[in-house]
């Protein structure tokens, strides 16, 4: 008995239409920034421009907020997002350990993509998983109470 | 629709789940099967669960006698994947698909519950009903009331459960007066982490006069180990909206916003989906339920910025800037989303208002204590045998919460402290463990209820580990507009790094102290005024943990990486 959701979806589209709804219009800022990360899966310069002569805000408005959230980026992204929960309950049951070998395999500190974009790796602070800690997602894909010992047959998955 | 509809469409939805309440049922179904898709069971492979179990129904040919129903959370995440099989409740744990087809064929063919699948308690009781479970029986639900009952995104369910129930008693006979006179009664609380008074806040909103007004619901759940607020808004979203149509008619606003987190991306989507059906059937939008009342809302999703929970920063980023807490006053209720008065309410707080409503401000105010009225739910988490979600009313000690309801501390280990309040927060001692749970016997502990995440730690937590986490995280979400918070929490950091590495210094816990007063003195905003909290709560109670680590170079859990003694740093 699901209520089917009948707004138009399409990405591309969906970005016109926002450039559109909201021209001039301060702000919708960060709604047309979060639909060019999801459609692009970072910020591209070019849309930063865009987005700040479309909307009429400064372009050093536009950086400032591209800076302030976690989830815009100003540079591309790996092809498999790998989110590791460091939340408290994350923690206290060992996602410390979880985070280390982590970063072992894919050679790269939290924060940043693998050479071969195949990895992006990030913490994250609460994925409201916690009776299942510790958690990782994988390109939204939830796993839950990781262990060490898990983490390189999940990530073989990915390719 | 009007009222006679709603009534005509309730009596009707109400037939279809009356087994689930106990009551004779007039349609064929003898049984209903309720299984758990809320997140945690999700991710453990209730999918497969689900379908193995349809799979086994049909098989045994009982499609027109059992019914299936995907729920939302039912508080028990670490049981999962989770099944409850109505009328009776029997509630089955970690149900794999090879075990479908034993509770088809013994429980639903013939009668004959299958007893390995049912809770069994420390000391190896069966607790095979819901009533039966020690995790239910102390609690009471009403922001949860829905939760795990119903089908998430289902509007039918929704008002079978006396949805709009309240929304049609305000629109045919209350007015925007009596609803903040019974929203003052109840003595809710807002959910949020402040806990100021709703009603008082609504009044305030109410007296304003302005051309707009706005409704906010704050969904920004940022404390790391809460999810209650996620819980509400992926499996009854309607209670939300239905709550905020209710605070738009109540203040005089005909427009909401919902600030939703990044991170739930299954909570956008059902809210989402609820709020398409609520205006296609006339229940938000114009002219609702057929009277001259309007109001519409409309989500934003948050961008990945703890602070942006704050009330101020919210709105911020709501007018689409860099969520940066500004000073109050003026507070949002006299200027706050486009500098026009606007009440802002946690998720927690909305789903309170329709029973309110419904049942009367008195009804409420009779659980709870004296000053901390109503119920409050918690997330479980950490060490303690059952985490997930629970509501109890204000009041039970944290000893029935730890033992009764959260099964105790798994593995033989010893309960060392609860924390609550997240990184505002602070840690409670076994030692007070038989201390009532409300706003104020919390803040005279030196922590808070907050906005109601408890994380149990065992013997094998350390303290000061915990504390350095805590000011990481809060470090790390400083937004940096203030001095304080920016520089002051960096010092603190810094100090307690060294100590966890064993390099503390005498005279350390002297700065820390003095850091952390005139950090909580002068910080902007709630982040750093709370942020030095969990640092002077631990310094209270585990004192000698944090000598332990600078005196004699050792940290008691094992946790802390310490040079080899008598080496010199
Ligand atoms: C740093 C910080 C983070 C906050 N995060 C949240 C949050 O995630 N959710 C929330 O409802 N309130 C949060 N609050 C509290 C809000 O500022 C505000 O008090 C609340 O939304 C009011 O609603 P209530 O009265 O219903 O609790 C936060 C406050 C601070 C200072
Ligand atoms: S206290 Fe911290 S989070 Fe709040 S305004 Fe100041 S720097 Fe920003
Ligand atoms: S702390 Fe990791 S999911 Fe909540």
């Amino acid at each position: 008995m699901g209520a089917e959701c009948k707004c138009n979806c399409d990405q591309e589209k969906k970005l016109d239409a926002l450039f559109a709804q909201y021209k001039g219009n301060s702000n919708g800022l960060i709604v047309v920034m979060a639909a060019i990360q999801e459609v692009h899966g970072y910020l591209p310069k070019d849309f930063l421009v865009k987005t700040a002569e479309e909307l009429g805000v400064p372009l050093s408005d536009v950086y400032g907020v591209a800076t302030f959230y976690a989830a815009f980026s100003l540079r591309p992204r790996g092809r498999h997002c790998v989110n590791l929960c460091l939340g408290t309950a994350c923690y206290v049951k060992g996602a410390p350990d979880v985070q280390t070998i982590l970063e072992q395999e894919m050679g790269i500190k939290a924060g940043n993509t693998t050479e071969d974009r195949r990895f992006s790796l990030d913490l994250v602070r609460c994925l409201g998983a916690c009776g299942i800690a510790p958690v990782l997602t994988v390109n939204g894909e939830v796993y839950p109470r990781m262990t060490a010992e898990k983490v390189n047959e999940i990530l073989a998955k990915y390719e | 629709m009007n009222f006679a509809e709603l009534e005509l469409l309730r009596a009707t939805a109400k037939e279809s789940i009356k087994l689930r309440l106990g009551e004779e049922p007039s349609d064929n179904f003898k049984y209903h099967v309720l299984v758990c898709g809320g997140t945690g069971c999700l991710s453990i492979g209730c999918q497969n669960t689900l379908d193995a179990f349809q799979k086994a129904v049909d098989s045994h040919g009982l499609q027109d006698s059992v019914k299936v129903v995907v729920t939302g959370c039912m508080g028990t995440c670490e049981m999962g994947p989770v099944i409850t099989v109505f009328p009776e409740g029997y509630y089955y744990c970690r149900v794999q698909p090879e075990d479908a087809e034993e509770i088809v064929s013994s429980h639903l063919k013939n009668g004959k519950f299958v007893e390995r699948l049912c809770y069994h308690a420390a000391d190896g009781s069966v607790q095979a009903r819901k009533s039966d479970m020690t995790f239910f029986k102390k609690q009471k639900r009403n922001a949860l009331r829905n939760c795990g009952l119903i089908s998430q995104t289902s509007l039918e369910e929704y008002i079978a459960m006396d949805g709009y129930k309240a929304l049609a008693k305000v629109l045919q006979g209350m007015s925007p007066q009596q609803v903040v006179d019974e929203v003052k009664k109840s003595g809710l609380r807002g959910r949020g982490g402040a806990g100021f008074p709703t009603g008082v806040k609504w009044q305030f909103v109410l007296d304003q006069q302005a051309d707009q007004k706005y409704i906010v619901c704050n969904g920004d759940e940022g404390d790391p180990g809460a999810f209650m607020d996620r819980s509400v808004l992926e499996d009854d979203p309607y209670s939300v909206i239905e709550a905020m149509t209710i605070g738009g008619y109540a203040v005089g606003a005909s427009k909401g916003f919902a600030y939703i987190r990044l991170e739930y991306p299954r909570a956008i989507d059902h809210y989402n989906k609820a709020l398409c059906r609520a205006r296609e059937v006339g229940l938000l939008g114009n002219n609702i339920l057929g009277t001259d009342f309007s109001f519409d809302i409309e989500i934003r999703v948050g961008a990945g910025a703890f602070v942006c929970g704050e009330e101020t920063a919210l709105l911020a980023s709501i007018e689409g800037r860099r969520g940066e807490p500004r000073p109050r006053p003026p507070f949002p209720a006299v200027s706050g989303l486009f500098a026009k008065p606007t009440v802002i309410n946690n998720v927690e707080s909305w789903a309170n208002i329709c029973p309110i409503i419904i049942n009367g401000g008195d009804w409420y105010a009779s659980m709870g204590t004296e000053k901390s009225k109503g119920t409050k739910v918690f997330t479980l988490a950490g060490k303690i045998t059952n985490t997930g979600l629970v509501e109890i009313p204000l009041g039970l000690t944290l000893r029935e919460m730890v033992e009764d309801i959260g099964g105790g501390v798994p593995d033989g280990k010893a309960f060392k402290a609860a924390q609550t309040g997240g990184p505002s927060g602070g840690c409670i001692p076994a030692a007070y463990l038989d201390t009532p749970i409300d706003y104020e016997n919390l803040a005279a502990l030196g922590s808070i209820v907050g906005s109601g995440g408890m994380i149990i730690v065992d013997e094998g937590t350390c303290m000061v580990d915990l504390a350095k986490f805590y000011l990481g995280f809060t470090q790390d979400e400083s937004c940096g507009k203030c001095t304080p918070c920016r520089i002051g929490t960096k010092r603190m950091l810094e100090i307690l790094e060294r100590i966890t590495k064993g390099l503390g210094k005498e005279g350390d816990l002297e700065l820390l102290v003095e850091l952390a007063n005139s950090i909580k003195a002068s910080a902007l905003c709630g982040l750093g005024q709370t942020a030095p909290n969990p640092i002077l709560s631990t310094l209270r109670y585990f004192k000698d943990e944090f000598e332990a680590h600078i005196k004699d170079k050792n940290c008691p859990a094992g946790v802390c990486k310490m040079p080899r003694k008598g080496l010199k740093s």
